[in-house]
């Protein structure tokens, strides 16, 4: 035995004998991951999560949370002499008086960044391959919560340096709460501790930021981590990969190794990008003032949809009773995002309602299997890519000799019909490409090469796929739509008979399929062929 | 002046003027430099330039502007504009204007800062209007202070043109275009002429002093050396979300697919 | 799909293919040097990141294609950081790819669902232990502990209402009186009509009372521009006409739909666009709205002058300036 050995031995005795936590321990360590390049998605997120509170508790140091006037007396001259809160002040004093303080803000900002990012696209995996499905409702649900955890958070972040893009941020945000019925004056008299912008908002809500909201993160992240890892992962589908089983890597040495690597990967490319590119050069803004405005002032990515939003609404305010409604503000800024967040929260319960499917899935769909699940991803990512395309009307104009005007109303008229054009599309695509799946394993792959009969005729040599590749292709269940059962058994009419209808409805709509061939449709082929 | 006004009449006055006025244009063609300060110079040299001015406008100018500047169909009159706004429309391009859409942009002069200065003196000449500067009257260098000037922008010029002075949208297609790598004397006339949709800032409500302060923050702007990297534009959040998709997650998403492929 | 077709059979995990590294002693080698130099790239990096830190002054500046003129101390310590961690994890991925096992494992998964004896059992436990708790047995108990829980919330709720004071009619009072002088923001210069030019603005602040300070609270609802036109261009009513100065007028610069500063004003179309969410004002009938999402007109500032010819209000807002809020028009 040698010393390493015998160290690694004794180790594991201390902490076994005051624990017990060698069985688990041990079926942890060879535990099995599977591979995939989108799994890392979620690791993306984590790893830009643990690079946020690395680099935002270096920032605390320096930062004072202070809305206090003072005059700036720092390195940046051509800021010199100007009145400023001290929260300004210190974050300039980061980033041009502490050696390494710009980079780690920058670094922050691009984490924050790629954190919405990445979270964005772990979501549309999970979504477009039905990862949601029974048992992970409760992790998808925690991740809707930490998306709009998340949105709130970065939102936050933007606000606390106190320059003019984002107290302009703020300032929208205030008008958002004033425009909450009843109590919105109020709200927003609470939460700026008076009329904005008032003195106490920034000390309240970096409290917000460095703390109760990070805790909140931890707390659901690890729920999140602690139920992939209870339920095991999914798996993409193909040979040897069934319901039952997980085919992959163990965590030890493999997924340690390639998971821990990856985080410094993700930490070194933030990193690179602190360097190399500059992220909120809040000196260039200037310190926050009311009365003042900069042309294209705009949120970061993950806000700029609900900017749009509230950019194209329609100018309409409704007044009841002597009270004022504000519908351009609550329609775009209230209502959409909550049926937004509300409908993606519900979609796992509402899809199996639609398919009547209560079973456990732990092979991924291909998004192509699922057309009507496809095509409405893509409807919502349409809806998303018009209101991002207004959020930032002012730059496209100026950028591609277009006029505000006219992207509005692209975009006023789009986010009506382009959503609905995008899921018929889609869905078509879907379909075809199920139909050329179903092609090749018919009729193999065309080679390109063409042979002559003895009888004169060309034909074109297809070759079978492997048996691997048509398996894939044909692995994937169909299940048939829901009956509505608009009579119970004594001929009674249903009392719920319309909600069936509509089930039934969209049932056949979700059912929609091109069959898929079965070993027979292969046999019948061979004999026929040869 | 005096000088000039007691020995105007000497019989050398003419020929010596005609050598000096020569050899004054000679100097500024070879130097490419504008002399366009109209108080330096005599009248009998104020003449000859309007006279030169008034050619070069019936010539190129006057299709538009009428005749005699009075305006016509196209082109808006110019009397009473002042030499500020003539000198700022030509010598940075705009005029004369090569396409008629919403807005007439920046482009390479078509005439001389010679023919700008007779242009500009023809136009100055028809009515009382703001004179142009030079760049060498302008001490911005000297006078204008930074912070304050960065204070002035915010409060009065970054709304139409952002906050880093990298310009921004108007109405129905306008713009209000980008004040990086212009002269200052154009800056400066176009706060005095407020030229095409942009407002008059006189100079008693945006004082010269005030003025050259605003320009030497914009010529900080300009000059300032990337500080946390490249600039991305300057335009804000949107071009730092679209590099964050593009630079940060593709290449993640790049290493991830290395990551989970099979080795060799 | 009405009939159920037998699909075609699973062939099972295809045969492992062994790499290069596994059979080739050599390659296994040259696998290990490579790993090996991709640590020794993270050991430049820190290298780097401490010679940056220590070496390179915090003014030096380096001229680099597309970055232009750059910082190289922020530069150099980014790019050394992110070599360094970069590198490592380079490093720990192609060890595992190349080098650590690549035989793909199969675990076996279970249905979440308990066995059904279990659950029955676990169902049973929780009526047997509610049971002895006995609060179906005593309403009593049960109804004021619901009620005693549903209160205890309202305690930590109140104490957060010193967060902030009550609006009142704060939101509909601004520092603008009958009288009050326009000053020039910044500056704060008193303002004559013959300082602005037909075409011409100025960003305005009222002249506050000796002694007292603006703050931010005071310019989110006092700021105002000032717009000079033509007389005979208004299409105002004759109320309006008369909040005008000779072709003088004044609107709150705080937007109507979100208080964005609105002042992007067009002189050749009297047009005013709030920069945020591009509401477009009409100048000339009173800053109605044309464009964008906001419902309201700016409110407009009644101005005239004083006896010593500086422009003044008339009288104060007669609306509240900024977004629009629940009681607003109470």
């Amino acid at each position: 035995m040698s010393a390493r050995e015998r160290v690694v031995g004794q180790v594991a005795n201390y902490v076994d004998e005051r624990t017990g936590a060698a069985k688990w321990l041990k079926k942890t360590l060879t535990k099995v991951f599977p591979d995939h390049w989108s799994f890392m998605l979620g690791e993306i997120v984590l790893y830009s999560f643990v690079i946020l509170l690395l680099s935002g508790t270096f920032l605390t140091f320096w930062y004072d949370p202070s809305m206090k006037e003072v005059e700036y007396e720092g390195s940046y001259q051509p800021l010199s002499g100007l009145k400023m809160s001290a929260a300004y002040a210190s974050t300039l004093h980061i980033s041009f008086d502490v050696r390494g303080g710009l980079l780690m803000r920058q670094i922050h900002h691009w984490s924050a960044l790629i954190f919405m990012a990445a979270m964005v696209a772990h979501l549309m995996r999970i979504f477009f391959t039905g990862a949601f499905r029974k048992p992970r409702e409760f992790n998808w649900i925690i991740g809707v919560g930490l998306l709009t955890l998340g949105i709130l958070e970065g939102f936050l972040g933007y606000s606390l340096p106190d320059d003019l893009l984002s107290g302009t941020g703020i300032r929208i945000a205030e008008a958002i709460v004033q425009a909450v019925p009843v109590v919105g004056s109020y709200l927003s008299f609470l939460i700026f501790g008076g009329a904005f912008p008032g003195e106490m908002f920034i000390q309240r809500i970096y409290v917000v930021h460095i703390l109760l909201l990070p805790g909140i993160f931890l707390a659901l992240i690890t729920v999140h981590l602690m139920l992939v890892w209870y339920q095991k992962h999914t798996q993409y589908p193909g040979p040897g990969r069934t319901e039952k089983n997980v085919v992959g890597y163990p965590l030890m040495p493999v997924y340690m190794a390639k998971a821990g690597g990856f985080f410094f990967i993700v930490f070194g490319v933030t990193a690179f990008l602190g360097a190399v590119a500059s992220i909120n050069p809040i000196w260039i803004y200037g310190p926050y003032n009311p009365g003042q405005i900069g042309a294209g002032s705009q949120p970061d990515w993950y806000m700029g949809w609900l900017d749009g939003l509230v950019r194209m609404a329609p100018p309409i305010e409704a007044y009841i009773f002597g009270y004022t409604l504000s519908l351009n503000i609550m329609i775009p800024g209230l209502i959409i995002p909550g049926i937004i967040f509300t409908g993606m929260a519900l979609y796992p319960f509402i899809e199996s309602w639609i398919t009547g499917d209560k079973r456990e899935h732990h092979l991924l769909d291909r998004p192509r299997n699922a057309p009507n699940r496809t095509a409405l991803g893509a409807m919502s990512l349409t809806f998303m890519l018009v209101t991002l395309i207004n959020g930032g009307n002012d730059l496209l104009a100026t950028h591609f000799d277009l006029s505000i005007n006219q992207i509005m109303w692209f975009s006023r008229i789009g986010i009506i019909v382009l959503p609905p054009l995008a899921f018929v599309i889609t869905k078509r695509i879907c379909l075809s490409l199920q139909r050329a799946d179903r092609e090749l394993v018919l009729h193999g792959k065309e080679t390109g090469r063409l042979v002559m009969l003895p009888h004169g005729e060309f034909i074109e040599v297809h070759e079978q796929l492997s048996p691997e590749r048509a398996y894939l292709l044909t692995q994937h269940e169909q299940l048939p739509a829901l009956q509505a059962n608009l009579t119970d058994e004594s001929g009674v009419r249903n009392p719920k008979s319309l909600r069936a209808k509509v089930r039934a409805r969209l049932s056949r709509s979700h059912a929609e399929q091109i069959a898929k061939p079965a070993a027979s449709d292969l046999k019948e082929l061979e004999s026929g062929q040869h | 002046m005096r000088f000039i006004s007691k020995y105007r009449r000497h019989r050398f006055a003419a020929p010596l003027l005609l050598l000096g006025a020569l050899f004054l244009a000679g100097l500024t063609y070879s130097a490419a430099q504008a002399v366009t300060r109209q108080a330096t110079l005599s009248q009998s040299d104020k003449a000859t330039l309007i006279a030169e001015g008034k050619e070069i406008f019936a010539r190129g100018c006057s299709s538009c502007h009428g005749i005699n500047a009075e305006g016509a169909g196209i082109g808006p009159s110019l009397v009473g504009v002042g030499a500020a706004s003539v000198d700022f429309q030509v010598a940075t391009g705009r005029m004369p204007v090569a396409d008629m859409s919403q807005q007439i942009a920046r482009k390479t002069p078509v005439y001389d800062d010679q023919e700008v200065a007779a242009l500009a003196a023809y136009v100055a000449s028809l009515a009382p209007g703001p004179a142009a500067v030079t760049n060498e009257e302008l001490a911005w260098e000297r006078d204008g202070n930074t912070a304050e000037g960065g204070e002035l922008f915010r409060n009065n010029c970054s709304m139409c043109h952002n906050l880093a002075g990298q310009g921004g949208a108007l109405t129905q297609g306008k713009y209000a275009p980008t004040v990086m790598g212009v002269e200052p004397r154009h800056i400066y006339e176009a706060m005095l002429t407020g030229p095409q949709a942009m407002p008059v800032f006189s100079e008693t409500i945006l004082t010269p002093q005030e003025k050259l302060s605003v320009i030497k923050w914009i010529k900080h702007a300009e000059n300032e050396p990337a500080l946390g990297g490249a600039a991305l534009g300057r335009v804000g959040p949107v071009t730092e979300g679209l590099l964050a998709w593009v630079l940060g997650l593709g290449l993640l998403i790049g290493v991830a697919v290395w990551l989970t492929s099979k080795a060799r | 799909m009405s009939k159920e077709l037998t699909p075609l059979s699973d062939p099972g995990l295809s045969e492992h293919v062994h790499r290069k590294a596994d059979v080739d002693p050599q390659a296994a080698k040259k696998a290990e040097r490579q790993v090996g130099i991709l640590f020794l790239l993270s050991v430049f990096g820190t290298l780097l990141f401490v010679y940056a830190y220590v070496g390179i002054d915090e003014d030096s500046f380096i001229f680099l294609p597309v970055l232009g003129s750059t910082n190289a101390h922020q530069l150099f310590l980014g790019l050394g950081l992110a070599i360094a961690l970069f590198f490592i994890g380079m490093a720990a991925v192609h060890w595992a790819k190349v080098l650590m096992p690549d035989h793909e494992v199969i675990d076996h998964r279970k249905e979440q669902r308990s066995k059904d004896e279990e659950r029955d059992d676990f169902v049973a436990t929780v009526k047997e232990r509610s049971a002895e708790a006995g609060l179906g047995r005593r309403p009593f108990i049960k109804r004021t502990m619901l009620l005693s829980l549903g209160l205890v919330g309202i305690s930590p709720i109140l104490l957060l209402g010193d967060l902030g004071p009550l609006p009142g009619d704060d939101q509909k009072k601004t520092n603008w009186k009958s009288g009050t002088r326009l000053l020039t923001d910044p500056g704060d210069r008193p303002i004559r009509p013959s300082d602005l030019e037909v075409g011409g603005v100025a960003q305005v602040q009222p002249e506050l009372a000796a002694g007292k300070v603006r703050h931010l609270d005071d310019i989110a609802k006092d700021s105002v521009l000032l717009i000079r036109i033509r007389p005979e261009e208004f299409n105002l009513d004759a109320k309006r006409l008369s909040w005008t100065y000779e072709g003088i007028i004044a609107f709150s610069k705080i937007c109507s739909h979100m208080g964005c500063a609105v002042a992007l004003y067009e002189q050749t179309t009297k047009h005013l666009l709030c920069p945020c969410h591009q509401s477009t004002f009409d100048v000339t009938r009173a800053a109605k709205v044309i464009f964008g999402p906001s419902a309201r007109a700016l409110p407009q500032l009644p101005i005239t002058v004083d006896s010593q010819g500086y422009l003044v209000a008339k009288e104060p807002f007669s609306e509240p300036v900024g977004p629009s809020f629940w009681r607003r028009n109470k």
